[in-house]
């Protein structure tokens, strides 16, 4: 480590009965009643599924959305662990806390969307696999990070137990664990964006390129430190926190590196194939086009300059652009941008969108009974 | 310093194990497949079809499908696509004032929907768990409901809308044809073709098929020509005799013997394009039609199957794990290096 000198995590303690733990009680309960329908009368049943749009926002929103949403943690680990960056010790826990809820979630939430659930064994027994796929390939990959990252997150609970032999054992193999907690992230995040290319010509070309893994490892990275930025600053407004601007403002830094790394490539990309003036072809997909350039431009401007990003205003906004930016490229390639065909139209029900609202309450309800309890927050003199 | 010179190597490090590996990727690429040489498929002549539908209730029968209903009074199975439920449809192209036949402009036409058995399909390629399968053999597509998990990733791949998913039941299965296979074992081939009156919609040896489609491509339209109906009798005396080494005979005990059923009629005018051929390179069911293909609901596909664009990305980065495990000995390096032992204890610790 860095000669840093930090704050020991804290659980930040206080009531778990509150106006926001009580209404994502009520949206989990929402979800629960909605997959009871679904698992006994089948997916038509509460989605607007069909053939022409097989996948909704269940697999879109929840595990592609999601998961990348959830790489705060492995791109905070990257930084402190790969490239040495000890100033950002103190946001591994509180990154790595809401990757391990997203995560875990994500592949929870598969099982919804699976029409033959009961089968999804074969998805790891030898005699099934099929290594051509894909999906394998992220299913695999997904399940081996989410173990991963409960084993890099349990020092906090052993830490809270009072165990500390098991802590020190663990902590003499931790390298190797976060060295894999980096490693299977960026498998299976540029995977998530393969995943499209099998399915060809009916993806508009603005999404469908060989470099879709590129693309989508970039925006995860990006969107990983994007989504330290909105939780930082959410998470110092709720519990009335100072916020670590001094750390907030480098790590913003680097996320523009890699916002400007992804930009190059991306339109370098649409330049090369030559599929650039369909963004000029008026349509729906070319207006969704630029939202979401616009969205990965607008943080360049908005925090470009050094003085811009001591404001956590502006970070946080720059922060809310660049998930939204990510979550439009993702939205676009396997929705948006998907065409198989005349005479077929998917719009999410209610329905899909509460068992959606459902699965990020638990995320948020898990994160405060977790910061509160456990050790993770940076320890201060907080007001409550 | 310290600090810098450890970025420096993270970055140097990671870097070397991303280069090494792409540039030993390009022995990966995989070209798109052929079609097995021994490949059984369909030939459907849209200009001998007269939209009689035996070929949908047929398909029904032989795949124990209820019938599905777009009328008010529910009397007879009336499907307007195909679905989980129907593998087989024939739909109808009319413009303005319907006066021909197979004619773009103020004519009609029909078109078969039903799976192609691509060479190369994207289904198969996409199913994580094996239950979407080719055999080797006969290259029909497959489907395995006991393995199949219900991701749909089928569905979203193919680019002619075939695999369907029933959405209506909470153990849904995927629905597609698979050329009967299930009938093969009783010398029975496609109930599509089985019943077809016209001889519009055929059964063979995808190569023959192929023959046979390049004979009609060739005829004057309007001239009197004989065509076969059922199956082209052609693939199973080939198939009964054994090729030059005999293999056919031993694996395939060959198709019930019928009655040759061809029939004198005029040749249609075709559209000089055999759909099949080389789409996707190249499919095992193969159409002809006097109307373009687009406006019958066919789609424009390139000769490269996506299928192995996306397994070439598969497997350079993934094949035999070298890449994974190249990246990983980099970072468990450069992490060995940056976490202490009790790093996780306490975070308090100066160094």
């Amino acid at each position: 480590m860095a000669n840093h000198q930090h704050a020991a995590p804290a659980p930040v303690g206080g009531s778990l009965v509150n106006i926001v733990t009580l209404s994502c009680g009520v949206l989990i309960a929402l979800m629960a009643a909605i997959l009871m329908v679904r698992f006994l009368f089948g997916l038509g049943a509460v989605t607007g599924l069909n053939d022409g749009y097989p996948w909704g926002i269940w697999v879109v929103v929840d595990v592609i959305i999601g998961s990348a949403f959830a790489c705060g943690g492995f791109s905070v680990a990257m930084l402190v662990y790969i490239f040495n960056k000890g100033e950002y010790h103190p946001l591994v826990r509180p990154a790595l806390l809401a990757s391990l809820f997203g995560y875990t979630l994500a592949g929870a939430g598969v099982i919804f969307d699976l029409g033959r659930w009961w089968n999804v064994w074969n998805m790891f027994w030898p005699g099934s696999i099929n290594p051509n796929s894909v999906m394998f390939e992220v299913a695999v990959c997904i399940t081996l990070y989410i173990m991963v990252m409960w084993i890099e997150f349990s020092p906090t609970f052993l830490e809270a137990m009072g165990k500390t032999d098991a802590k020190k054992k663990l902590g003499k193999a931790m390298f190797f664990i976060i060295a894999l907690g980096t490693v299977l992230p960026m498998m299976h995040q540029s995977s998530l964006g393969t995943l499209l290319v099998v399915m060809g010509v009916q993806i508009h070309p603005l999404w469908q390129t060989p470099i879709l893994p590129l693309l989508y490892l970039l925006t995860a990275i990006t969107m990983g430190y994007a989504v330290v930025l909105f939780e930082s600053c959410l998470a110092s407004s709720a519990y009335r926190r100072k916020i670590e601007m001094h750390m907030l403002t480098p790590l913003a830094k680097v996320m523009l590196g890699f916002l400007a790394v992804y930009l190059v490539v991306r339109l370098g990309d649409l330049l090369v194939r030559g599929a650039l003036f369909k963004a000029f072809v008026p349509s729906v997909e070319a207006l969704m086009f630029w939202l979401e350039l616009a969205c990965f431009i607008a943080p360049l401007i908005l925090i470009g300059a050094e003085t811009n990003r001591r404001n956590p205003a502006k970070l946080f906004l720059a922060g809310v652009l660049l998930m939204l930016g990510g979550a439009l490229l993702r939205l676009n390639g396997f929705l948006i941008g998907y065409e198989t065909g005349d005479g077929f139209t998917y719009f999410p029900t209610l329905a899909e969108v509460l068992v959606t609202a459902g699965m990020f309450a638990i995320e948020v309800l898990g994160y405060i009974i977790i910061t509160r309890r456990f050790p993770v927050l940076p320890r201060e003199e907080a007001t409550h | 310093m310290n600090t810098r010179r450890d970025f420096l190597k993270g970055v140097l490090a990671s870097g070397a194990a991303a280069t090494a590996c792409v540039a030993a990727a390009p022995a990966l690429a995989r070209e798109t497949r052929p079609r097995p040489p021994e490949a059984l498929g369909l030939l459907y002549d849209a200009t001998l079809c007269v939209g009689c539908k035996a070929c949908v209730a047929a398909c029904k029968e032989a795949n124990n499908n209820p019938p599905e209903f777009s009328t008010v009074d529910h009397l007879w199975d009336t499907p307007l696509d195909t679905s989980g439920y129907t593998f087989n449809l024939i739909k109808m192209y009319r413009n303005g004032t319907m006066d021909a036949k197979d004619q773009e402009t103020n004519g009609y036409a029909f078109m078969k929907t039903s799976c192609m058995h691509c060479g190369d399909p994207s289904c198969v390629s996409a199913c994580p768990v094996s239950a979407m399968t080719k055999d080797p053999e006969t290259g029909v597509v497959g489907y395995n409901p006991d393995k199949c998990i219900g991701c749909r990733y089928c569905v979203a791949a193919c680019p002619f809308g075939i695999p369907k998913y029933q959405y209506d039941s909470p153990t849904g299965r995927i629905g597609k044809c698979e050329l009967c296979r299930h009938r093969h074992k009783d010398g029975h081939y496609s109930a599509c073709a089985e019943v077809c009156p016209t001889g519009a919609t055929l059964f063979g040896r995808t190569e023959d098929l192929l023959a046979e489609a390049k004979r009609r491509l060739a005829m004057k339209p309007g001239e009197l020509n004989r065509f076969p109906r059922g199956h082209l009798r052609h693939a199973q005396e080939k198939m009964l005799q054994g090729k030059e080494d005999g293999k056919g005979e031993r694996k395939r005990k060959g198709w019930r013997n019928e009655p040759d059923q061809s029939y004198e009629t005029p040749a249609g005018k075709y559209l000089q394009h055999v759909y099949g051929e080389k789409e996707y390179g190249g499919t095992q069911v193969l159409k002809l039609s006097g109307v373009n293909f687009q406006k019958v609901g066919m789609p424009d596909l390139p000769p490269d199957a996506a299928a192995a664009m996306s397994e070439t990305i598969q497997h350079t980065l993934y094949g035999n794990l070298i890449m994974p495990f190249a990246v990983l000995g980099a970072m468990t390096y450069v992490a060995k290096r940056n976490v202490k032992p009790d790093d996780e204890s306490s975070g308090k610790e100066e160094s």
